[in-house]
């Protein structure tokens, strides 16, 4: 992994996968360590994302390394008309790796193809964003203790939302039984079912929250946007029927947790907060170590 | 053969190519692609033919050129069905079919125009992910561009 991007999460195999958890796992019990002290690494979000660019930039400082960068393109010769290429090149030059937040799709492959240092796609577009399906596996793991046999639900935009995409394929290579929840316009893709057809895994779709929610190892939430309907009234109909709610809890499993990417708006009550299977705060908190796992592996420390 | 020699006999050609069963929409993207707007050889066009197989068929007539495979095989997204006559001395010495290659570059468009490749002076590059419905993968970013939204650049 060594000075090689991270761009997709197919970039990495199972076991590079693997790897990186248990990095994160040493990241979790020690987060300040002077790793970085030599090292200088770039944050450049063409387009804020302030949570991301802060876990990374607290997993690097945590670490004693520098940052430069800009938190959104307004600023940058980009507004000039600086092409992303000369950009990323002239960057290349200040710093020993790169990571970047951009809204055009491909725009971190791209990117990989002519800086001269590492990229580490901090979200291109609705593409990838590697790093939050890397946390999101240490977070199944740290609560499951496994990876393997689990049985996930997804819920919300399974259309739009690029998070479940990638877990799709990452979780893929564990056994995973997938149970899809989302209103008929926002259904999983048919290129991923057909991507579990062809490795025999078992999914199941509904359109609404079911009693064999009781089944589920993972609740994995996502946000209902009104802008992903064409029909403002379908809105209307389904935007209360995807929240979840303290009581629906009561007969699902002991080990069970919620995650979800954040920012939440109104899909996940507030009384779920306090509960033992809410997980979604420490979940980004887990970004930090994994963000730590995978710099410190890309750079050749760890 | 009677029949063939008075078809030829429009432009009988002593050495090139002749580039047979093009379906007729989709002549002028064979000549962008494999770049004859280009080259100041001899040519001869022909469109609308009768094609049993086809419907109306183009055919294109190249005196004194000859492809590799590679350039060949571009044209295969546009024109599947295309066979190749090499001609030495009026001859025809060797036949050939394309084939839609693996990876494809700088031809067709990423049908995203949120790609990078829509947005940036970047060439777009694709893996084949099936030959017989075409579809591309974009390698930038990763959606599939398929034959009803094929755009040749
Ligand atoms: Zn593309």
């Amino acid at each position: 992994m060594k000075n090689r991007s991270l761009v997709s999460i197919a970039d990495y195999s199972k076991k590079e996968v693997l790897r990186i958890l248990e990095l994160a796992v040493e990241f979790e019990k020690n987060p300040y360590q002077q790793l970085l002290n030599n090292n200088v690494i770039a944050t450049l979000f063409f387009e804020p994302s302030t949570r991301t660019r802060l876990s990374f930039e607290s997993a690097i400082s945590r670490l004693g390394g520098k940052i430069i960068g800009f938190s959104d393109s307004s600023s940058t010769s980009v507004q000039k008309g600086e092409s992303l290429k000369d950009t990323i090149k002239t960057i290349s030059n200040y710093c020993d790796l790169i990571v970047m937040r951009h809204p055009i799709e491909g725009s971190a492959r791209y990117a990989s193809e002519v800086a001269s240092v590492p990229i580490v796609n901090a979200g291109d577009g609705a593409n990838q964003h590697p790093t939050q399906t890397l946390l999101d596996m240490y977070s199944i793991k740290k609560t499951q203790n496994t990876l393997d046999n689990l049985n996930i639900f997804m819920v919300g935009d399974l259309k739009y939302g690029r998070t479940v995409h990638s877990l799709l394929i990452a979780m893929s290579y564990f056994n995973t039984t997938f149970n899809f929840i989302s209103p008929k316009e926002l259904k999983m893709p048919a290129v991923y079912k057909l991507h579990l057809d062809n490795l025999g895994l078992k999914y199941y779709e509904h359109t609404d929250f079911t009693e064999y929610i009781s089944e589920a190892d993972i609740v994995y939430m996502t946000r209902v946007q009104k802008e992903r309907f064409s029909d403002p009234i379908e809105y209307e109909k389904v935007k209360n029927v995807y929240v979840l709610r303290k009581h629906m809890l009561e007969k699902t499993k002991k080990n069970m947790k919620i995650l979800h990417p954040l920012p939440r708006v109104n899909e996940i009550n507030e009384d779920v907060d306090e509960n033992m299977k809410a997980y979604y705060f420490t979940q980004a908190l887990n970004g930090v170590y994994t963000r730590q796992a995978i710099l410190t592996s890309i750079l050749g420390i760890k | 053969m009677i029949k063939s020699k008075k078809q030829l006999s429009v432009s009988a050609i002593e050495n090139g190519t002749v580039i047979d069963h093009i379906p007729a929409d989709s002549l002028f993207d064979v000549i962008q692609i494999l770049g004859l707007n280009k080259l100041d050889k001899m040519m001869t066009f022909g469109t609308n033919l009768e094609s049993k197989k086809l419907g109306r068929k183009a055919i294109i007539k190249l005196s004194n050129v000859f492809f590799d495979e590679i350039d060949l095989n571009r044209i295969a997204l546009v024109a599947p069905q295309a066979k190749l006559n090499i001609i030495r001395n009026y001859k025809v010495v060797e036949k050939r079919v394309v084939e839609i290659p693996d990876e494809i570059e700088s031809i067709a468009k990423c049908v995203n125009p949120k790609c990078i490749t829509n947005n940036e002076n970047v060439k777009t590059r694709f893996y084949v992910v099936s030959k017989e419905k075409v579809a591309l993968k974009c390698h930038y970013c990763e959606k599939i561009t398929d034959k009803e939204n094929l755009v040749i650049l």
